[in-house]
């Protein structure tokens, strides 16, 4: 698994708006933009699918993973949720320091 | 001159980007201790603010990551996130260079730390700015101890680094505010955002507010992980404050606020 190419793309997403511009093209342009980095086939679908979910589960760090649900138009109470499905998808946080630590079904802030 | 102004506050995204969705009175509450620290920030005629901050992958990765780093710039820019997303308008936030190099120099007598000549600010400076100094007319200095990508510098280390940015402060003719924002007990950006531990927070601030070294530093990560959350981490800026200031605390408001994600916090600290 290469967590730390996921992760390095999210910090250049994160900072860069030319790689927030050609992610957001997508088709060709985002699968080149994707192509120079060093990921498996699960992990350039997830990122080219904007699956938060599998995102999580697959280790990448919360505060790297948060800033690529707003750019996707997701709102906080659904990113926290897509979290939840994932680990209800594909079950628990593989690696990293942001494992679960509740209920699928709790909502400690309500949403 | 030295430090003029000593103190921790939160700094969670929350805390702007989502204060519509909080309860308005509690918002309100916590919001007005937040100015009312600004405040007394600003009462004591600062030239410039350190804010020590443990960023979130704004400006440092994991490719070359360092344990402290100091911004020696003239000029900064933030937020790098989405201004919606964090409520706060992008602006360009004054530094001073020269500062920054004359406390570099001192800091690195004892603790070996990273320069930087561009900074983005995070939420985890622009937050506490929002408050600190909202018409960004103050020089900051940023300060960044790693609390992301372990492995994180131990908090023995991070006090020392508060007693050489103290030593380095004392040097400086300028006037000096000190303020280290995160912590304390919070597990952001997971599905768990909104839970604290009130008891693990109200001990430490308790040894933070009697500047007990032993009582701060007695925290292994493994425990602070599974007790307080990778947001606890963030410890080890209040630590570098209570080094640095040598003083005892006063709390403004410590008191979970779950949809900013934290036990939201603003105290100062006496300098001594």
């Amino acid at each position: 698994m290469s967590l730390y190419a996921m992760q390095k793309f999210l910090f250049a997403l994160n900072r860069d708006v030319e790689v927030q511009r050609r992610y957001s093209e997508g088709g060709e342009t985002r699968a080149a933009l994707l192509a120079a980095y060093d990921l498996n086939d699960e992990e350039r679908e997830a990122i080219a699918m904007g699956d938060i979910g599998k995102l999580y589960v697959l280790g990448c760090n919360g505060q790297l993973l948060m800033h690529f649900a707003p750019l996707l138009g997701i709102a906080w109470a659904d990113y926290l949720e897509a979290m939840r499905e994932g680990v209800r998808k594909y079950g628990p946080v593989r690696a990293g320091i942001y494992a679960m630590t509740t209920g699928t079904n709790e909502k400690v802030a309500g949403v | 001159m030295s430090l003029v102004f000593a103190g921790v506050c939160s700094h969670a995204p929350g805390i702007t980007g989502r204060a519509h969705l909080a309860e308005p009175a509690v918002k309100d509450a916590f919001h007005a201790q937040f100015h009312r620290f600004g405040e007394a920030m600003r009462a004591t005629r600062p030239d410039a603010v350190i804010v020590i901050a443990a960023e979130h992958f704004a400006n440092f990765f994991m490719n070359n990551m360092p344990a402290y780093a100091i911004g020696m710039a003239d000029s900064y820019e933030g937020p790098i996130e989405d201004p919606k997303w964090l409520g706060i308008e992008k602006h360009a936030i004054p530094g001073d260079a020269a500062l920054s190099q004359r406390l570099i120099r001192e800091v690195m007598q004892t603790v070996d730390v990273a320069y930087a000549e561009e900074w983005k600010f995070d939420h985890g400076i622009m937050v506490p700015l929002n408050f600190l100094t909202p018409k960004y007319d103050l020089p900051v200095i940023p300060v960044n101890i790693n609390c992301q990508g372990p492995p994180l510098t131990p908090l023995h280390r991070a006090w020392a680094f508060g007693e050489a940015l103290r030593r380095a402060c004392d040097a400086a003719p300028e006037r000096i505010a000190l303020v280290g924002t995160g912590g304390i007990s919070h597990w952001p950006a997971t599905p768990d955002s909104g839970k604290v531990n009130e008891a693990w927070d109200a001990a430490f601030m308790q040894h933070w507010c009697a500047n007990d070294r032993t009582g701060m530093l007695g925290h292994t990560d493994e425990a602070t992980y599974r007790e307080a959350g990778q947001g606890g981490f963030e410890i080890r800026t209040f630590i570098a404050v209570a080094a640095a200031a040598r003083g005892r605390g006063e709390i403004f408001h410590m008191k979970a606020i779950p949809i900013f994600a934290v036990s939201c916090t603003a105290a100062t600290m006496s300098v001594e």
